[in-house]
């Protein structure tokens, strides 16, 4: 949530062309995150935490350097960790900066009923705005990514913002600040794809990651936060990155095709008994006794 | 039907010996709950909808609001449809002369009633509207559940809240289909309908015509107990 003076390309439950749309032009802005350099310090975490007002969790746990299993309403930022076997017997300890990744088409937004409850921003941040949320819990079922999160008290969902807040002002995220091996980057889409691919090409030619590439899924029409794998065939890998992610196709009929169809049957069903009036009138009972002031 | 089956009502003059007790006090502070009810989670529930009915919620008291009651009231109709089950059930079974009446139903569409074969306390279209309320609330409840406790729902089992929410939309449409209907009938169409579900009795020539055979069996049964 931030009150920050950026301009909106997208207003969640919005009833209508959405105002000051495309007057202004925007650089779309992309965090870039390099697995491959990782070192899961959990910085950018307690940046996160510190910038937006929260603690730390608790942690849980499982057996692994996994601190917790997802982020949280009060945690938007966590490492995924994951010892993963190669073909070759050897291991492979991945870490993955989980977060929400700004689609470029947004499914909370999607879902959302909610007027101006969710906004993207020109710039493609997208962000929850907590005083228009009235806690359905719609964003959920349409992320793909499982990011947003409820807060049982308040009943408001929240996530990640990408720093909307600082991005206006012209600084970068906070964990982009905290990151003590460089592996995160923050500027344009365009130059964040440039410096992905030369990396994912470096780690192909030079370092022996032959499927090494860059996660930008399209089926959530790209992203605002992507990042270099060492094998991008496998993404799920990397603590459960989906490799085909899009809106569920379910939330798409029920926010496309099937509000046409409910709104025309109602619609039809409210002109169909109103002709039915018209044409045949109501059905009296009328025995010659009952006829004054039997009837209401 | 302890009360006496012929109540003299001012606001429907007449014969006051003419009236026929049709619905019984309980039953019609149940249809009402269930239609208040219904009314609050068709109101809300199609704010969230659409967009363009978003102010349905506000003029309930805002988002948030409608949010917190709209589960809470479809319990309420959940119950009171239950409850309608538990009274109605046997009344609601389709007889022969349904069958009959429903073959006939073209009649009663076009308001010429006296080519209709005598039916018993509801038709055929009353029995379908009775059933499809209470498959549809019972299919709202348990999607409402999931869309209610959407956080309890893990990441693995999201396939629950993709179902809940087709089947929520999907149950809650096919009753509102139901519902213009009903609201027309009970209003407009079949006059005397609405008088008998607010004050609970019908003319004798209303009973006659619309429900011959529960005509017969109540004025039976009455003379039989006097
Ligand atoms: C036990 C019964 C019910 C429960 C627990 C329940 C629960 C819910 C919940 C949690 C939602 C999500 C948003 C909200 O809270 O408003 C919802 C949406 C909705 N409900 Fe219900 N509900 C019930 C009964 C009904 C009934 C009787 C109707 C009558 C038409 C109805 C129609 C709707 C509609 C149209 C939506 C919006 C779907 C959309 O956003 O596209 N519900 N319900
Ligand atoms: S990752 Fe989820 S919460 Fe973030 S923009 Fe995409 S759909 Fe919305
Ligand atoms: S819970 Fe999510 S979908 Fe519902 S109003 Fe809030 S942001 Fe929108």
């Amino acid at each position: 949530m931030s009150q920050a003076t950026l301009q909106i390309r997208r207003i969640s439950g919005h009833a209508g062309p959405v105002p000051g749309a495309g007057v202004e032009r925007a650089q779309t802005v992309c965090k870039l995150v390099d697995t491959t350099t990782c070192i899961g310090c959990k910085a950018c975490e307690v940046a996160c935490l510190e910038w937006n007002g929260y603690t730390f969790s608790e942690t849980v746990f499982d057996n692994s350097y996994q601190t917790m299993p997802e982020t949280a309403w009060n945690y938007w930022n966590l490492i995924k960790f994951n010892e993963h076997e190669r073909e070759d017997g050897t291991l492979m300890l991945l870490m993955r900066k989980d977060q929400c990744m700004h689609c470029a088409e947004p499914g909370c937004l999607a879902a959302c009923p909610a007027d101006g409850a969710i906004v993207q921003y020109a710039n493609g941040i997208v962000d929850f705005q907590q005083d228009h949320c009235i806690g359905c819990g719609y964003c959920v079922t349409g992320c793909p990514f499982n990011i947003p999160k409820f807060n049982p008290s308040t009943k408001k969902m929240f996530k990640c913002t990408l720093c909307a807040d600082r991005v206006a002002q012209g600084l970068e995220p906070a964990c982009i600040k905290a990151c003590p091996t460089g592996c995160l980057h923050f500027g344009t889409k365009d130059d964040m794809t440039d410096l992905a691919e030369t990396r994912a090409q470096q780690l192909r030619e030079h370092y022996g990651f032959e499927k090494a590439g860059v996660y930008d899924p399209t089926g959530v029409g790209g992203t605002g936060v992507i990042y270099v794998l060492h094998d991008a065939a496998n993404p799920e890998a990397y603590g459960g990155l989906p490799k085909n992610p899009h809106i569920p196709w379910v939330v798409r009929l029920w926010k496309g095709p099937a509000k046409w169809i409910g709104n025309l049957a109602m619609l039809g069903g409210i002109i169909g008994v109103a002709l039915h009036y018209l044409r045949f009138g109501p059905k009296r009972v009328e025995s010659a006794k009952d006829q004054k002031g039997g009837q209401p | 039907m302890s009360v006496s089956q012929v109540i003299p009502s001012p606001r429907t003059t007449g014969d006051a010996r003419d009236r026929i007790l049709r619905y019984t006090l309980v039953e019609r502070i149940n249809h009402w709950i269930a239609g208040l009810s219904y009314i609050y989670c068709l109101i809300t529930g199609l704010a969230f909808w659409s967009p363009y009915m978003f102010w349905m919620a506000i003029i309930v008291g805002g988002g948030p609001a409608a949010r917190f009651w709209h589960p809470w009231f479809g319990l309420v109709f959940t119950a009171s449809v239950l409850w309608m089950y538990r009274i109605w059930r046997s009344d609601m079974v389709t007889t022969d002369a349904d069958r009959a009446w429903w073959k006939a139903a073209k009649y009663y569409i076009r308001n010429e009633d006296e080519n209709l074969p005598p039916i018993g306390r509801f038709n055929y279209g009353q029995k379908m509207f009775f059933w499809l309320m209470f498959y549809g609330a019972t299919l709202l409840a348990l999607s409402g559940f999931a869309l209610w406790f959407f956080e309890s729902i893990p990441w693995s089992l999201r396939w629950l809240r993709y179902l809940a929410v087709a089947v929520h939309v999907a149950a809650g449409f096919a009753t509102i289909g139901g519902f213009i209907i009903h609201v027309y009938m009970g209003t407009a169409m079949v006059r005397g309908g609405f008088t008998s579900i607010v004050r609970g009795e019908v003319s004798s020539a209303w009973a006659k015509t619309h429900h011959r055979l529960w005509y017969e069996q109540v004025t039976k049964k009455t003379s039989g107990q006097k």
